[in-house]
């Protein structure tokens, strides 16, 4: 492949106790592309996303981030016996590396949530312009001081030319969890934007949302992948959305992948239409 | 551009507002000697300004617990600690040399063989103009040294401690703050903090009045001298709220998990508010013990946080103003308008059922039961006064003014 892989996850596994959520997951994000997870309910989506993005430490794995290992981890103390896993013994000899999740951010990760996560005591602006905090260059001094003046006064023309983008000025002034639930997805976007990240992770962008908006959600998502730069990974339940917009598709139950490809072989797999559908018991 | 002009004139009011109330403080504390046949009320050891020398220190803790536990999230019992620590520090470093002997006197002199006092005055003169020069300087030092000390010790419980939630934190600073009453008693460290004794003879509030050569007081300035360095310091918390760093700190308190993902670090961020909170309560601790002119480890005890805690939940955990009003209001009560509960009254022969000495503290713990079920928000809620507030109040009810209240617009 010549193409440049911006996500690489290698034989990710999640254990919590005697349950993997995720098992020996491996999976290619390229760059430019929208990929997407999907799979039943409990299949471990968000779990996989969690490893990503730092909030969960991988039992075993891999995560590779624009060619450098961003994650890395394998079975210690009493998981080292009671690991179900595969691939135990390939990472044993690697440094652990576990970023917490604001370094995930930094290096170019951005999310938003599956349950709507804004700031509830904020206004929409504020929302946009605190995710601009990690990058501006300033100190608890300096801005208690207003020496950063040009700074705020920055970020705060990029939070407005952001909301104006997205659609948003006209509720800047608003509490940002007052917002019909749509403009709340569409705010928690502009807010991951807000970070400058270089891949976007959409954890069921499209969740309680009537087909319409799902209709606009399928090309905004497109939009500000190309007015962007960005790569996008997602995970989704609305078939028709993903179908519609993936490059690629990577299908997982029971936190093992069953199925990848382009839409079309996807759609038709057989394994997919089980997962998804169940099996009846004679057949 | 509009906005920016708007900006400018909400500040420039606020800047003239705390002037006036800083004049209005100075007027209030010398008419008494100015005009003869004042009512007892404005006399210098009136009861009024127990209670707005008492009101402007509180107010200073208040605001920096509030910015821990109202707009961090960070639900923190350590500050009586971190006061006590700014109390002692304050009070070792600026006990003049002259009187160190009759102070540790069990302890056979202190230490620490220096005092920022002596230390200015070698420099400045003691006497006269110099002598003022000096014990200013000397008193910012040892303010600015206390809060440094307060937050030092800070930074190095932060690291273990932060990693707690809610309850737990609580239980780790409150432990923490009560290791140190402890060891602030402990005899063997009697010659720097003589031992269970208090620390006294440092410049006290009473030391900023000008007296004239004959020793009588000219100008009384005991009251504004808190009133100007809490309203300085207040004023720097507020200007740290309203930056970048505030933003981040309160989303934090919304949504740990969002500020994360968002790329706030939580441990710098919850650090920085530990740090900064706790300098501004060692602050508070020295403008206290210059307050009672006297240091000692058992006035720090945790009813001390429980009443500021209270201030603030009284005052609206997440408003700056809230918890000045606040304040003002809790030590007036305690300190003035409830006092008469304590006292036994007698009507002819008939006495008053009910008041004795406690009684007072009774009849609080009531009202503050009931604030804490029916007005849970407190006075102001998360909300700040604001001048566009106070347009909107004065319309409302025309013919009641409230001046004194804008100072503290947040």
């Amino acid at each position: 492949m010549d193409e440049k892989m911006v996500l690489r996850m290698e034989h990710v596994t999640m254990q919590f106790g005697g349950v993997v959520a995720v098992n020996d997951l491996s999976l290619d994000v390229p760059e430019g592309k929208i990929v997407a997870l999907i799979g039943p309910n409990g299949a471990g989506k968000t779990t996989a996303f969690n490893c990503i993005t730092g909030v969960y430490q991988p039992t075993n794995g891999r995560v590779e981030f624009m060619g450098q290992t961003m994650i890395c981890s394998h079975p210690t103390g009493k998981m080292k016996k009671t690991y179900l896993g595969s691939e135990a013994q390939t990472y044993v000899n690697q440094k652990i590396v576990n970023p917490t999740p604001d370094h995930v951010v930094e290096l170019g990760i951005a999310r938003t949530f599956q349950n709507i996560r804004l700031w509830k005591s904020m206004t929409v602006f504020e929302n946009v312009l605190v995710a601009k905090h990690m990058r501006a260059k300033q100190n608890v001094f300096s801005a208690s001081t207003r020496a950063n003046a040009h700074e705020e006064a920055r970020m705060r023309e990029e939070t407005m030319a952001l909301l104006k983008e997205q659609g948003l000025e006209q509720y800047k002034d608003e509490i940002a969890t007052s917002l019909p639930y749509g403009l709340q997805r569409r705010l928690e976007i502009a807010r991951a934007l807000a970070t400058e990240p270089k891949l976007l992770l959409l954890d069921e962008p499209a969740a309680g949302m009537n087909p319409q908006e799902t209709q606009e959600l399928a090309q905004y998502i497109q939009v500000i992948r190309d007015t962007h730069h960005l790569t996008v990974f997602l995970i989704e339940h609305h078939m028709d959305l993903v179908m519609k917009i993936s490059d690629y598709i990577y299908v997982i139950d029971f936190g093992s992948e069953i199925a990848r490809g382009v839409p079309k072989e996807v759609q038709s797999n057989k394994r997919v239409i089980e997962a998804y559908l169940g099996v009846s018991e004679d057949a | 551009m509009l906005q920016k002009n708007e900006k400018k004139a909400v500040t420039l009011r606020t800047m003239l507002a705390i002037m006036v109330l800083l004049l209005l403080v100075i007027l209030l504390e010398n008419i008494s000697s100015w005009i003869p046949g004042m009512p007892a009320i404005f006399a210098p050891t009136s009861q009024l300004f127990t209670v707005l020398k008492k009101g402007a220190v509180y107010s200073l803790v208040a605001v920096s617990m509030n910015l821990l536990n109202g707009f961090t999230g960070l639900f923190s019992l350590g500050q009586a600690g971190f006061m006590l620590l700014g109390a002692y520090t304050y009070a070792i470093l600026t006990v003049p040399m002259a009187a160190k002997d009759q102070v540790y006197y069990l302890y056979g002199g202190s230490a620490v063989k220096f005092s920022l006092v002596d230390l200015f005055q070698s420099l400045f003169g003691s006497a006269g103009f110099g002598g003022a020069v000096s014990m200013i300087c000397a008193v910012l030092v040892g303010i600015v040294c206390a809060g440094l000390v307060a937050a030092l010790f800070a930074a190095l419980i932060g690291t273990p401690v932060l990693r707690l939630k809610s309850d737990y934190l609580a239980i780790a600073t409150l432990g923490f703050a009560e290791i140190l009453r402890a060891i602030f008693q402990w005899q063997t460290l009697g010659p720097i903090t003589n031992g269970a004794n208090m620390l006294k003879s440092f410049p006290t509030f009473a030391d900023f009045n000008i007296k004239n050569a004959a020793g009588q007081v000219v100008l009384r300035l005991s009251t504004f001298v808190p009133f100007l360095l809490s309203i300085f310091c207040i004023g720097v918390i507020v200007l740290l709220i309203h930056s970048s760093y505030g933003r981040a700190f309160k989303a934090i308190r919304d949504d740990e998990v969002a500020a994360e993902a968002m790329g706030i670090s939580l441990f710098k961020h919850k650090m920085l508010s530990f740090v900064i909170s706790s300098f501004f309560s060692g602050v508070g601790g020295a403008l206290f013990a210059m307050y009672v002119s006297n240091a000692q480890a058992k006035a720090f005890t945790s009813t001390m946080t429980y009443e500021i805690l209270l201030i603030v939940v009284i005052g609206g955990i997440g408003s700056i103003s809230g918890s000045v009003i606040g304040t003002f209001l809790y030590v007036a009560c305690s300190e003035w308008w409830l006092r008469f509960l304590d006292a036994e009254t007698y009507i002819g022969s008939f006495k008053v059922p009910l008041l004795r000495s406690g009684f007072r503290m009774v009849v609080f713990s009531i009202v503050i039961m009931i604030i804490v079920l029916f007005f849970s928000q407190g006075i102001m809620g998360e909300k700040e006064l604001t001048w566009a507030g106070i347009g909107g109040l004065l319309k409302k009810l025309k013919p009641k003014k409230k001046a004194a209240s804008a100072g503290k617009e947040g």
